[in-house]
């Protein structure tokens, strides 16, 4: 290494010492901590409860390289109606697009619900952050009011955790007024140990809220994994009286799996993160099998997948 | 006296308590004859003040004992062997003496006994494989279970098989690092006395093997309900009425206790059961976080 | 707005309880010669059945049958043939688990979360594990030809009700005994069921006989001069008592009594994981655990973070209707064992322990008990030394491993322990000093029937469980 680089043990010295010292996670004990609240049982008016607070959840997400305008705009206003049969359905929390397309979002939405726009060479990250920052502040200059970025998995993975934390700061000035959201793309990190550390040095480096997953790696959002991530942020406010948000994306399809995702948010950080402000699903189908669950609940019989909008 | 007939030295015989020979601090003794009737020697005559010494000599070596590692066991075991080998002449004459035996009966006796330690010599570093073992529980866990010594064990030597049930006793409780505190024949301790001399003179750790003689009757009852005591191998008690009021004593502390069969055969090769009867099985879980 | 979970009730619809019991014996469901008595339901104290109380003459039939049995049928039976008894009877289990759930949960108080994903599926492992020894015995370290001792005579306790009856019954069907099994007398229910299960299995009369009654039927049961075997499992007091009731008899015994277990946390424990632990060593069954984690010891380092994190996670603790899906902390099994509770914790803070327990509701009617943390604990104090077998957890903290293992040690129990520290050659220099007979590093309260189980010291002898609880059953070949 050249003696005019500034070497990252030298810069972050405190940032460095702090993540190694965090508590370990034991993998065993935290699945079957999250398996466990995973049988909670929600039933009836609790489930339509959830049901509700879970739509208004959802970022509906459309990230294809075969996205279009009419694609967005036609998701978009099924985001501000997800059941036009049924008006008292909450709008969802955002629509989750690629930078390019925010304005056709944008459009249709108007300020009524979030615009998050995937930024930062999404999904893999591997570009200059000169490339990430432009991608970051085009989004915002479109219209974008959230922010979805991705970690450099690569420099975390070699211990090149500054590099981490100053790119994340960087994105975060981008950002302006727009919140920041960091994807730490747990699918790649593998270990919990990893998770805890990436989501502390994320909320440090000022972090709106963490993300699990791009959805483009498998495994996406698991309970373990937000868990983790939810006990994180937990501590976080214990410590600076400061709530940051976690979102959980990919692989959630079901209303059961949502519901399981609520449990664990309600009994690790409690009911106050119980709000789209602080707890997202990253989604595109789930919307509709929570919708289908929620006809069932009001009507009492069973729906189909022609009673829900595709999109 | 005229002639070149020398007065013999005659020996003191002492108990063997924390690696040092005391007399009984109740200064009693008894006399113990030999087959024919006559004379042999005063014997000290353990109290149970004795016995109480005993114990806390056999925790601190059991403390120690039972830190050694396995090798270092086996070692030391055979070491004992080594050193019985070179008194191998006393002990024949102390068994002829003792039990009224003849010579070749004598001699086969005491082969058989340092030929025992040698036997448990090898299961120092053994016995635990064989007792323990990994188990296949559903559910990211690795399991394992170990013996391990369960402590301070007071146990009554055969009141026959003066060497070779003494040894047969002996051996399979401190290989797996219990201490002991032993009760030798009543009528024939002179074998024991020697023993406890072969042991001071090895490497065995001091108050890991404490031989008192004695009347067992007298000096287990203390013994049984001691609360330090963990473990009675009622081996020479035959007494049924002893033998039930002593089990009674050791409930007090949920005692291990271990009899023998009826006539045991001490010239048998034994099993693992008497090295069985005071360990105890350990079983340690830990996760197996999955990659 | 807050995320209440409605009630989930389990269905008790799935249970079919009599109003009135016989025992069960020779195959036969016979009515008792003592009084009957009643057995509630402690979470509304409910009478849910009349129960029979066995007497000496039901005693000895029981025990007449067990004999005639072990001598014309089952010692003769190949183990082969054995095994499947076995194995049938872990598939009717599996079958009608719903219903044992429900039926536990009504009778113990504990909740159907528990009854439902532990012990009943763990009792039907406990059959299928041991049904496949029945015909392998020659392997298991005992000779090359080990021998059934003859009739068992097996007695369990109240916090396990079906689980104890399985860890009892299992081995010693596979080994080749015969027994008769005495339930506790505020737990009678779901081992009736059990005695369906068996002749639903067909299960040659006798092979199994289930007694219900109090202290006395156990008494005779112990002292019946036709039972080969004891296995007790219960408070350290009766496991002393039974120890001096067959001095000088050729009785086998084995024991698993009390316990007063220390989870220890070192400060580089996965801390969310040990407060978990924590939490499961202690208020799992609400505390009715011999292995139950009672004495908490911190690093001081990081006791006051870890008792906050306590602390919290107790407030999410949901107590009440055992039947409940959702329901963490059940009803305490019955008044007496509520009464003992109360006195140990009073002596608690008598002795200037500091108590504290979450906001619950306590319910009306049934036994309860909200879990209780006391700090401010030492070693000489009561709920210290003393097994609770409630909720209650006592704190203690410690600064150097030489003192945890000090202060672990220091207790006549040695049952079980917990280890937590990410350290690994901590946790084996731990699990080696500890004097316990199950040690649980970075987890607690695990059981499998391949898992051998049992306590040094005074929380008893013998294991059960794996291939050394096969040898509470068996002869061994000894010539000394």
């Amino acid at each position: 290494m050249s003696s005019l680089e500034v070497h990252p043990a030298e810069s972050h010295k405190g940032l460095l010492s702090f993540l190694a010292g965090l508590p370990g996670v034991d993998q065993v004990g935290a699945e079957a901590r999250a398996a466990a609240l995973g049988t909670r049982s929600i039933k009836k008016e609790s489930k339509i409860w959830a049901i509700d607070m879970a739509i208004s959840m959802v970022d509906l997400t459309t990230l294809e390289g075969a996205d279009t305008a009419g694609k967005v705009k036609a998701m978009s206003s099924k985001a501000l109606h997800p059941d036009p049969a049924d008006p008292s359905t909450p709008s969802v929390a955002a629509v989750c697009v690629y930078g390019d397309l925010v304005y056709a979002a944008r459009e249709v939405v108007g300020d009524r619900i979030h615009v998050a726009a995937v930024a930062t060479a999404f999904p893999s990250g591997r570009a200059s952050l000169g490339v990430k920052l432009a991608d970051t502040k085009e989004a915002v200059a479109a219209g974008a009011d959230e922010i979805d970025m991705v970690i450099d998995r690569g420099a975390f993975l070699t211990g090149n955790f500054g590099k981490v934390f100053d790119e994340i700061v960087a994105v975060k000035q981008a950002c302006g007024t727009a919140h920041l959201k960091v994807i730490l793309e747990t699918g790649e990190l593998k270990t919990l140990d990893n998770v805890r550390k990436a989501s502390w040095l994320a909320m440090k480096a000022g972090a709106d809220f963490i993300k699990t997953s791009t959805g483009k790696v498998t495994p996406a959002a698991t309970l373990p994994v937000t868990l983790v991530m939810l006990e994180a942020v937990r501590d976080y406010y214990q410590e600076t009286n400061t709530r940051i948000g976690v979102k959980a994306a990919g692989g959630i399809k079901t209303s059961k799996d949502a519901i399981k995702y609520l449990v664990l948010v309600n009994e690790t950080v409690g009911d106050a993160w119980l709000t789209p402000d602080l707890f997202r699903f990253g989604a595109s189908t789930l919307l509709n099998d929570l919708l289908l669950q929620r006809q069932k609940m009001i009507t009492g019989h069973y729906s189909g997948p022609d009673y829900v909008t595709i999109d | 006296m005229i002639g070149n007939d020398r007065v013999g030295v005659r020996k003191t015989h002492k108990l063997f308590i924390g690696g040092a020979f005391p007399r009984s601090e109740s200064g009693r003794t008894y006399e113990v004859i030999n087959t024919r009737g006559e004379f042999l020697a005063n014997i000290a005559k353990a109290s149970r003040k004795d016995a109480r010494d005993a114990v806390i000599s056999a925790r601190t070596g059991f403390n120690s004992w039972s830190k050694a590692s396995a090798y270092n066991r086996g070692q030391v075991l055979y070491r004992i062997a080594e050193v019985m080998e070179g008194r191998k002449e006393q002990f024949i004459n102390d068994i002829q003496d003792a039990e009224g035996t003849s010579n070749k009966k004598a001699t086969t006796q005491t082969d058989q006994a340092i030929d025992r330690v040698v036997w448990y010599a090898g299961w120092a570093d053994k016995y635990s494989q064989v007792l323990g073992n990994t188990n296949p529980v559903s559910g990211p866990f690795f399991n394992f279970s170990v013996p391990e010594p369960t402590g301070v064990v007071a146990a009554v030597a055969p009141q026959d098989s003066s060497l070779l049930g003494l040894i047969s006793v002996i051996a399979p409780i401190i290989v797996s690092g219990n201490s002991v505190i032993v009760i030798a024949s009543m009528n024939s301790p002179i074998p024991a006395i020697t023993l406890s001399e072969c042991l001071a003179t090895s490497d065995v750790i001091a108050g890991n093997i404490n031989i008192l003689t004695g009347d067992p009757a007298e000096i287990m009852p203390s013994l049984a309900s001691h609360l330090d005591v963990n473990a009675l191998d009622l081996t020479g008690i035959t007494d049924p009425e002893l033998h039930a009021s002593l089990e009674i004593e050791a409930a007090g502390s949920v005692k291990r206790v271990r009899s023998s069969p009826i006539n045991p055969q001490w010239q048998v090769t034994p099993t693992l059961s008497r090295v069985r009867a005071f360990t105890e099985i350990k079983t340690v879980w830990h996760p197996m976080g999955i990659l | 707005m807050s995320f209440q979970y409605a009630p989930a009730p389990e269905s008790t619809a799935i249970v079919n309880i009599k109003s009135s019991n016989g025992l069960f014996i020779n195959g036969e469901f016979t009515p008792g010669h003592g009084t009957p008595f009643k057995t509630i339901n402690p979470a509304t104290e409910e009478v849910l059945a009349e129960i029979a109380q066995a007497n000496q003459e039901d005693v000895d039939a029981a025990v007449r049958a067990a004999r005639r049995a072990y001598d014309k049928t089952w010692s003769k039976m190949p183990g082969r043939d054995r095994g499947k008894y076995l194995f049938r009877i872990a598939r009717l289990i599996q079958e009608r688990a719903r219903e044992f759930a429900v039926l536990e949960t009504m009778d113990n108080g504990k909740p159907i979360r528990e009854s439902r994903d532990v012990d009943v599926p763990i009792a039907a492992a406990h059959f299928f594990y041991h049904a496949g020894w029945a015909d392998k015995l020659e392997f298991a370290g005992y000779g090359t030809n080990p021998q059934p001792l003859g009739v068992a005579a097996q007695i369990i306790p109240w916090n396990f009700p079906l689980l104890m009856l399985a860890w009892k019954i299992a081995p010693a069907l596979a080994t080749g005994n015969t027994v008769v099994l005495k339930p506790a007398e505020t737990t009678p229910l779901t081992a009736l069921l059990f005695a369906e299960i068996c002749q639903q299995a067909d299960l040659p009369p006798g092979v199994v006989n289930i007694l219900t009654g109090d202290g006395d039927t156990g008494r005779m049961l112990v002292e019946h001069p036709d039972v080969n075997k004891i296995a007790f499992t219960g408070s350290t007091a009766v496991g002393q008592a039974i120890q001096r009731q067959i001095a000088g008899s050729s009785k086998r015994l084995t024991l698993e009594l009390g316990g007063k277990a220390a989870n220890i946390v070192f400060d580089d424990a996965p801390i969310d994981q040990a407060v978990e632990g924590i939490v499961n060593g202690i208020y799992f069954n609400q505390g009715h655990v011999c292995c139950a984690g009672s004495r908490l010891l911190l690093q001081e380092s990081i006791a006051e973070k870890t008792i906050e994190s306590l602390k919290r996670r107790l407030q999410t603790l949901r107590l009440g209707d055992p039947l409940d899906k959702n329901t963490d902390i059940g009803a305490i099994n019955s008044r007496e064992q509520l009464n003992r509770i109360i006195d140990l914790t009073k002596s608690g803070e008598d002795e200037g322990a500091q108590r504290w327990s979450p906001d619950c509701v306590i319910p009306e009617k049934g036994f309860w008990f909200a879990p209780t943390v006391f700090t401010n604990v030492t070693q000489a104090h009561r709920i210290a030394r003393e097994e609770i077998f409630g909720p209650v957890l006592s704190v203690l903290t410690f600064r150097t491993p030489d003192e945890a293992i000090e202060k672990a040690n220091n207790t006549p129990y040695g049952l079980s322990a917990g280890i937590w520290t990410e350290k690994g050659s901590r946790i084996l220099a731990m699990a080696n000093k500890v004097r316990a007979g199950v040690v649980w590093a970075n987890t607690f309260n695990r059981f499998d029937p391949a898992s051998p189980f049992g306590g040094y010291k005074e929380s008893g002898f013998g294991r059960e469980g794996g291939i050394q609880g096969l040898g509470a059953y068996l002869t061994s070949e000894e010539s000394s």
